[in-house]
């Protein structure tokens, strides 16, 4: 059985636990990373993270692009709707086409 | 012309042509595998894009409820209240393959206590904000589950045509070119040597002639 967590600032993921995810507190960068690379090495299947955290990994998320699980999926987080998501979209479509066709 | 650094012997040029035949099979089998993997892709990436404004409007109205609730409570209230949630979600994974590349596919578990039994609070002390919070974030669930396992398949597709695309290139420009060049050049190499044999043989047998016959 797989597990799924949210991460983020306290504000933006609290409600995720009243559903039965599990749900990690975080708003340090480097325990953001430390915290993810645990989670890839557990059963974690999904990762929810916050636009405003993953605007601080970086390259970080990359790592997580390729592999099958855990898939890191960032969702708008209190502060309101970065386009951090999307922006992830239209990279994939860059990845694959060579430039974003769907704008 | 590139040609590559082998020796132009009659056993090389058959090794050449066979590699030719493959080369160019893969290419048309890599070929096809890419415009295969970008349909798919083009189709779930739309799919992705309209889900994903879909889930993040939801967030926003579930995060708009919360922001409502946390100003008429106070936090050990909201803490309490959240503490012990009513259900547990986990997930099974399964695998999927498009074109051999593994893909996941989430299907939500879900353990509660009572059946659709989302609150884990009485309602005497918490504010009703909470509960449409709470609602709204239930409500987009699954949509959040479907919105994962497609952007991951998304990604996961993206990386495998760039890789995709870029052996389709190598063969098309680099090798099959390549091989073509080195097997014309091998032809003329051995084409070459024979018509000198040729004119060897005949100026011997000339010098022969007249070293018998005497002719001029």
């Amino acid at each position: 059985m797989y597990k799924i967590a949210a991460m983020g600032d306290k504000d933006s993921i609290y409600g995720f636990s009243s559903i039965g995810l599990e749900i990690l507190p975080v708003t340090e960068p480097r325990e953001a990373v430390r915290e993810l690379r645990r989670m890839s090495e557990e059963d974690y299947a999904v990762v929810f993270l916050t636009e405003s955290l993953a605007a601080l990994l970086g390259s970080e998320l990359d790592r997580y692009r390729e592999r099958a699980v855990p898939a890191v999926i960032l969702i708008p987080g209190v502060t309101g709707n970065t386009g951090e998501g999307l922006r992830s979209i239209s990279r994939s479509v860059e990845q694959a086409v060579g430039s974003d066709i769907l704008k | 012309m590139a040609v590559m650094n082998v020796n132009p012997t009659r056993m090389e040029l058959t090794n050449l042509k066979r590699k030719l035949v493959t080369a160019r099979r893969g290419h048309k089998l890599l070929k096809d595998k890419r415009d295969e993997l970008m349909r798919r892709f083009l189709e779930l990436v739309r799919e992705n894009k309209a889900l994903r404004l879909k889930v993040e409007a939801g967030i926003k109205q579930a995060n708009a409820h919360m922001a409502l609730a946390r100003s008429v409570m106070s936090d050990e209230a909201l803490s309490v209240a959240l503490m012990m949630p009513a259900q547990k979600m986990e997930l099974d994974v399964e695998e999927k393959n498009i074109m051999s590349v593994i893909v996941p596919q989430f299907h939500a578990k879900v353990k509660a206590a009572k059946d659709g039994e989302i609150y884990s609070y009485g309602y005497a002390f918490t504010s009703c904000d909470l509960d449409d919070a709470v609602l709204a974030l239930s409500d987009i669930m699954p949509d959040l589950l479907k919105l994962a396992e497609i952007e991951k398949t998304c990604q996961l597709l993206a990386s495998e045509i760039e890789k995709t695309r870029r052996r389709v290139n190598a063969l098309e420009h680099v090798m099959i070119p390549q091989y073509e060049d080195t097997i014309k050049y091998i032809t003329m190499k051995l084409d070459e040597a024979e018509r000198s044999s040729t004119t060897r043989l005949m100026k011997v047998k000339d010098m022969m002639l007249q070293e018998a016959h005497h002719y001029q």
